[in-house]
């Protein structure tokens, strides 16, 4: 299939689930219905898109909910309920649409794991294919837990509505971390299905909804000023290649801008967010021409700043390492000495301060350690390489 | 979204005195064997199955003989306490606490007499979170 008719389709998925869950009612049912008008178009259009593909695919899309409704014979209430709606004439207002459904697939009832699945694909317009595929598991088992997904949402009382003003920011910041967690998913793992594509679009897309949200402006700045310097991420071999060393000319330029232009809007609005700290502590690493250049006193700030709003010995660890390049690895150290033993990476950035601090010995028995612990292969491999190179 | 393997031992446990299956009776072994499959459906039902396979018993342990030499096949540098890995189910769970639960379960499959066979599992982490090393 052409890249364009996948395109589209990714850019209609939400807009004919909205008009169809209105329709209908069971958001469940569309889903499922919209799913399989997808695949048909996918088989189809190469040969030739329709004149109106939106009415096209909410057409298909409602049969297959009609046929669906009526093979059910239990259901068959519900098939009057969807005749005797009128088929909404022309497309139907899709700004508020998706934020909907966007509420609806990050519902505070699910685990971000089923948020994630049910999000790629009613939002996204993704094939359970190909999120089974990006996530390495079986299409099956993806496809169960995305209608797991929709019972949950179902049975917690989640509906196609806006949420109350009083939940409206909290229900939102869960969306947030959805894309957000997608986004890490796809930024760390490559290849496989671009993900990281995929919620750069997704996050645009909500950035257009919400101009005047500073934190989804942030989050998509974020996005954007890592997304950068992905290409220099890894070596001809597909070896990690840490920050310091990266190849800077290879950093997307256009990327950095859009991320730098959003962010300063955002900052202007003065309502600080951890998305817009993140992007701001990024920000400050993509204007660096040399990793020695680096501004790591305004890095510092930052995560100062970012400690007082969220705590965590994430948080720390990453402060950690801006300190010592400011106050020295021995201060930096210190700073990390009480954070539990089983924080992810701890290890790595201990052996990081033990190395700088001219302790080698030290940093090659961390290094080891932190392999042994890494949680991905690449990271691990990266681990090994620093402890032999200090040893 | 952390993938956890798990791996099923037999005969590693010496706290497990768990009569071996070439005594169970036709029945016992079919109520095991549909206890399995019935695990893979479960977990393919909750979304979290990504694979499950049984291995053969007669394994070989193998290494590099040297330069110009044959592969060195023998039945295990240990053959006295041979343990013996009977398969896996491989696993996509919200957290390691979820992978320890399905294990227990699987640790209950059904033996002789009917009763909990406490298998032991090894779990272990896949390593295929995102990376980072910045």
């Amino acid at each position: 299939m052409t890249a364009s008719v996948e395109d589209l389709l990714r850019d209609l998925a939400p807009q004919v689930l909205a008009a169809l869950t209105r329709r209908s009612g069971d958001f469940a049912a569309a889903e499922d219905a919209v799913q399989e008008a997808l695949l048909e178009a996918a088989r189809r259009w190469p040969a030739g898109v329709p004149d109106d593909p939106t009415a096209w695919l909410v057409r298909v899309a409602g049969r297959k909910l009609v046929d669906a409704v009526r093979s059910d014979a239990a259901r068959r209430r519900r098939e009057q309920l969807v005749r005797s709606r009128a088929v909404p004439a022309g497309p139907a207002p899709q700004t508020d649409d998706t934020l909907l459904l966007l509420l609806l697939c990050c519902h505070p009832s699910l685990t971000p794991t089923s948020a994630v699945a049910l999000t790629l694909r009613a939002v996204g317009g993704l094939r359970t294919a190909e999120i089974a595929a990006a996530f390495l598991v079986p299409e099956a088992t993806m496809a169960q837990r995305i209608s797991r997904a929709k019972r949950t949402v179902a049975a917690a009382g989640g509906r196609f509505a806006p949420p109350t003003d009083g939940e409206r920011a909290r229900r939102l910041a869960l969306v947030l971390r959805v894309l957000y967690l997608i986004f890490n998913e796809g930024y760390g793992s490559g290849g496989r299905v671009d993900l990281v594509a995929e919620v750069i679009r997704l996050t645009r897309g909500l950035s257009a909804l919400l101009p005047d949200d500073p934190e989804v402006a942030g989050l998509l700045a974020l996005m954007l000023l890592n997304d950068a310097r992905r290409p220099a991420r890894t070596d001809a071999h597909g070896r990690l290649v840490p920050l310091a060393e990266q190849d800077r000319s290879r950093w997307d330029r256009a990327e950095v801008v859009e991320g730098v232009a959003l962010l300063q809007r955002a900052l202007r609005q003065d309502r600080r967010g951890e998305y817009q700290i993140q992007a701001a502590i990024a920000a400050i690493h993509d204007d660096a021409a040399s990793a020695e250049e680096t501004d790591w006193p305004q890095i510092l700030a930052w995560y100062d700043e970012l400690l007082l709003l969220t705590d965590t010995p994430v948080v720390r660890l990453s402060r950690a390492v801006s300190l010592a390049e400011v106050d020295g690895p021995l201060v930096a150290l210190r700073s990390i000495e009480r954070l539990d033993p089983s924080v992810p990476r701890l290890a790595a950035v201990r052996a990081h301060l033990a190395e700088m601090a001219g302790d080698r010995v030290a940093a090659a028995r961390l290094f080891t350690d932190a392999a042994r612990i890494a949680s991905s292969v690449p990271e691990r491999e990266h681990l090994l390489r620093r402890a032999a190179a200090v040893g | 979204m952390p993938k956890f393997l798990l791996l099923k031992h037999y005969g590693g446990d010496p706290d497990v005195r768990c009569t071996p299956m070439s005594e169970w009776t036709p029945s016992e072994v079919a109520a095991h064997i549909d206890f399995q499959r019935e695990v893979g459906r479960m977990l393919t039902e909750s979304g979290e199955f990504v694979d499950a396979q049984g291995l053969s018993g007669d394994g070989a342990w193998v290494r590099y003989g040297g330069p110009g030499e044959p592969p060195v096949v023998t039945d295990g540098p240990f053959p006295e306490t041979k343990e013996l890995v009977a398969g896996w189910f491989l696993i996509d769970v919200e957290s390691a606490e979820r992978a320890y639960e399905i294990a227990a379960y699987v640790s209950s499959a059904p033996g002789n007499g009917g009763k909990p066979i406490y298998e032991r599992l090894e779990v272990r982490l896949v390593m295929s979170a995102p990376a980072t090393v910045e």
